[in-house]
């Protein structure tokens, strides 16, 4: 592991867009700098190994070409809300695609903001919720993906559930399950394409 | 970094599917309650160095509790030890569990989620034995929280077969007699083998299909003699509201349970296998006790007192445990833990050797540094070879040449103004001053005087580097007379009075400007002191009064924006004029040579005629000096433990490392 010069030495290590706290992620990315080369597969094994049973790393590449948050352009939600009827999110979600602008508010370390969360919004689809076995879902449970732009202040999936309490009043129940899918490049089509393809040439490191 | 090359890598944060569950555990139900408190992180457990055994594999289990935050309690050496000592057991199994934060206990009562452990998030009520480190007395207020949410009945009395033996251990448990009526049993001394040995008497009982249910198993834990079990003794009162006698209230336990002492550090290497926090602690770092015990014989301190004798740890063990230590944990900073690290007899090849194995890498060693001389410096210069310096702080206790007679800490105000200048002139800028208030016979006068010292300080530091660049830090800690020590029959000062000294020592240090200027002033009130001392030398009768404080909201009182001193004086002035006494009597009251304590069937292998013959020689001023280098003056403990002073030097050396390069793989990887 490389440190940075100086009087307290600090290792590199930088996220890029770090999920926020209480939020599940499938994808989260980071670079660090070491201090000499070595093999992906082997640094991804060890560092793998000291992490908690549940964080697991996935992959390693080497870096090159442009720079790790150059590369994170959107991310890909998925966000379960328990006791809230698929209809009610639809109508929500309808008002809130319909809005211009969707102004909501939130403490950031500068203090609290107000911004649009309607705009960094790239796509919104409410997912019919899994059919339980007796065709009847036991507890409505809506389920929404959303795709949305990397942008300044950041647009969190919170921000967006304040954004449906703006536009239609949506206060849900019990506290919403959030997971992050996916981040990385945006294609024009609105999909996410893996930050590290640029690396991986087609072929796997990682072993996935 | 070679060629610019920055790796990438790709982590994933579990979901609620992919974390592997144990069959009991609470998880389910606590996981949605952790978006809505603060620090989640805290609770969710899988430290490298955790461990998770199975349940059913196991036939002794045990939990065990640091009763404050997570962030205090996961680099608690005591807890991390018995942790790695019990799991190394093919047939015991050990879990971690740390006071709630108030936000999560509304909610576990909200949702009926009982206290949990942080590795398999297991129901604490399960286990066969709940172990508490008390090292303060302010947790105690924390274990009646993890008592009742845990759905383990609160007193001792009312428990049945159902629920674990709650054991009380750490250096409160020195006199665990305000809290006798919530614990079941308590352990004095070294843990290490205590609790192998409890482990096996459960082990054996739990064999014979547990007869004659909980009372055996304690009448069989109380029969080691190193066991107390509080049930098992009664206390009765005088009309004046002492203690007239504690007797065994059956025939078959001892008069007298006496501490543990674990001899040969080098044969107990721990730990081997340091926990790494996920949320931010208060020390970040691998810890490794150099020695225990101290006879420096300053006599308000505790620790020293009750870990006697001196058992140092080799130089090569040392070397060998930092050197695993890091390699397992990539902790960055190495702590050199004892109660006066420079007296290690191998304290000087010590430091220079790791030092010299570690040069050029981003481990700094640290040192707790008290004692009052150049020494200390030229320790402390070898540390910070690698480039950072460490903090200097020296602790000459008391203000006065007087005063630090009485306490026998003997160091003359000129050493200390050479020594701090000695640290100026080589480089340090800034060093740290300890002093306590409120101490045995002191007057104003006494505390006055550290103001004179630390204008000294910087009026020599400045002659000698030419420099206005250099600072001191004034920091004085309340004191509170401990159990087994000589200051136990003291009478405490009242809080308004060491607030009012507290003040007039704050004006005399800014009574000269310029001088004023460099020093920093830190200090605490008299208040939660006050309070402290009530718990420390408290008896049974003050158990009424901690469980009226907890039942009235108390919590986390070690943590200055949750103690609530009037919730405390309210209490006691609710609970205690039933039993004839106050809140004065325990604290302000001195006590008299033929007083029974309230810990005095307590062992801790000090005689009590020594311990009063040095309290004696307090009040005259004359001092005491160490029996690690002058004769045994017979504070007892050596004979009736059956024990000796273990010091070296071993005449070894820390060989250089063979420097480790590359990746730390896992087991079964290709290298």
């Amino acid at each position: 592991m490389a440190f940075s010069q100086g009087f307290t030495p600090h290792p590199k290590i930088s996220y890029a867009s770090a999920a926020p706290t209480g939020v599940a992620s499938e994808a989260e990315y980071l670079e660090i700098g070491l201090r000499e080369v070595v093999d992906p597969e082997q640094l991804r094994s060890a560092l793998d190994a000291a992490l908690s049973p549940g964080l697991d790393v996935l992959d390693a590449v080497v870096a090159s070409g442009s720079s790790l948050p150059d590369r994170i352009e959107a991310s890909h939600w998925r966000i379960e809300l328990p006791q809230v009827h698929p209809d009610v999110l639809a109508k929500a979600v309808a008002l809130f695609t319909a809005a211009e602008e969707v102004l909501v508010e939130r403490m950031t370390k500068q203090g609290r903001r107000t911004f649009d969360a309607r705009a960094a919004v790239v796509k919104i689809d409410v997912i019919a919720a899994p059919a339980t076995p007796s065709g009847e879902p036991a507890v409505p449970c809506a389920i929404l993906e959303l795709v949305v732009r990397q942008v300044t202040p950041s647009v969190r999936p919170d921000d967006v559930l304040s954004g449906f309490r703006v536009v239609a009043g949506l206060e849900p129940p019990v506290a919403p399950k959030v997971i992050r899918l996916a981040q990385g490049t945006l294609t024009a089509q609105g999909a996410i394409v893996d930050p590290l393809d640029a690396e991986r040439d087609g072929a796997t490191i990682g072993g996935r | 970094m070679v060629d610019g090359r920055v790796p990438l890598g790709i982590m994933s944060v579990p979901s609620t599917t992919s974390r592997p569950v144990a069959a009991n555990s609470v998880w389910p139900q606590l996981e949605p309650l952790l978006p809505q408190v603060t620090k989640p992180i805290q609770y969710v457990g899988g430290e490298l160095g955790a461990v998770v055994k199975d349940w059913d594999a196991a036939t002794v289990r045990w939990a065990l509790m640091y009763p404050d935050a997570y962030e205090v309690g996961l680099p608690n050496q005591g807890v991390q030890i018995l942790y790695e000592v019990l799991n190394e057991l093919p047939d015991t199994l050990a879990e971690r569990t740390y006071a709630v934060w108030p936000d999560l206990e509304k909610l576990m009562r909200a949702h009926g989620v009982p206290q949990f452990t942080v590795d398999a998030h297991r129901a604490v009520r399960d286990f066969d034995l709940f172990g508490v480190s008390f090292s303060t007395e302010l947790g105690y207020t924390n274990l009646l929280t993890a008592i009742d949410l845990a759905g383990i009945p609160l007193l001792a009395a009312d428990r049945t077969d159902d629920d674990p033996v709650i054991v009380a251990g750490g250096h409160a448990a020195f006199n665990p007699e305000p809290i006798a009526d919530f614990v079941d049993a308590a352990v004095l001394g070294d843990g290490e083998e205590a609790v192998l040995e409890i482990t096996g008497i459960v082990r054996e009982w739990k064999a014979e299909g547990r007869p004659g249910g909980r009372d055996e198993l304690l009448l069989r834990l109380a029969r080691t003699e190193s066991v107390y079990v509080p049930r098992f003794y009664d206390v009765d009162y005088l009309p004046d509201g002492r203690i007239q006698r504690v007797v065994p209230n059956r025939a078959d336990v001892p008069f007298r349970v006496h501490k543990r002492t674990t001899m040969d550090l080098d044969a107990w290497p721990y730990p081997k296998k340091p926990l790494v926090p996920l949320a931010e602690t208060v020390h970040e770092r691998y810890a490794v006790e150099i020695f225990r015990g101290c006879t420096r014989g300053c006599r308000f301190c505790q620790a020293g007192m009750i870990t006697r004798p001196v058992r140092e740890r080799s130089i090569t063990t040392v070397g060998q445990m930092v050197q695993q230590g890091l390699e397992f944990s990539g902790f960055h900073e190495v702590g050199l833990l004892s109660l006066s690290s420079a007296d290690h007899s191998e304290i000087g090849d010590m430091c220079s050797g790791l030092a010299e194995q570690y040069q050029g890498t981003n481990v700094s060693l640290s040192l707790p540094s008290t004692r009052v001389d150049a020494f200390n410096i030229d320790l402390a210069q070898e540390l910070s070879r690698n480039g950072r310096r460490t903090g200097l702080t020296f602790a000459p206790e008391g203000g006065s040449e007087r005063i630090r007679k009485v306490i026998n800490k003997m160091v003359s105000k000129d050493d200390l103004i050479r020594t701090v200048v000695t640290a100026y002139t080589n480089g340090w800028r800034q060093v740290k001053l300890y002093f306590m208030c409120g101490l045995p016979t002191e007057t104003d006068a006494d505390v006055l005087e550290i103001a004179d010292m630390a204008h000294e300080v910087i009026r020599a530091g400045r002659a000698a580097t030419g420099s206005k660049d250099i600072r001191c830090t004034v920091s004085i800690g309340g004191f509170v007379p401990k159990p087994h020590t000589p200051f136990q029959w003291a009478a405490m000062e009242r809080p308004e009075v060491i607030d009012h000294r507290l003040r007039l020592l704050k004006q005399a240090i800014n009574a000269d400007r310029s001088l004023g200027r460099a020093i920093g002033y830190r200090y605490h009130d008299g208040e939660p002191s006050l309070i402290e001392g009530l718990l420390s030398r408290g008896d049974r009768r003050v158990g009424a009064v901690i469980r009226r404080v907890w039942e009235n909201g108390g919590r986390f009182d070690g943590w200055s924006e949750h103690f609530s001193y009037q919730r405390w004086v309210d209490a006691a002035a609710e609970v205690l004029p039933g039993f004839g006494v106050d809140l004065d009597w325990y604290t302000t009251r001195e006590r008299d040579e033929l007083e029974v304590l309230p810990w005095d069937h307590l062992d801790s292998g000090l005689d009590k005629d020594w311990l009063w013959q040095d309290w004696q020689d307090a009040l005259s001023e004359y001092e005491q000096d160490d029996c690690r280098w002058t004769p045994c003056f017979d504070c007892g403990v050596c004979p009736a433990m059956d024990t000796e002073i273990q010091i070296g030097p071993t005449g070894r050396k820390l060989l250089p490392l063979t420097p480790v390069n590359g990746l730390k793989l896992p087991t079964g990887a290709q290298q």
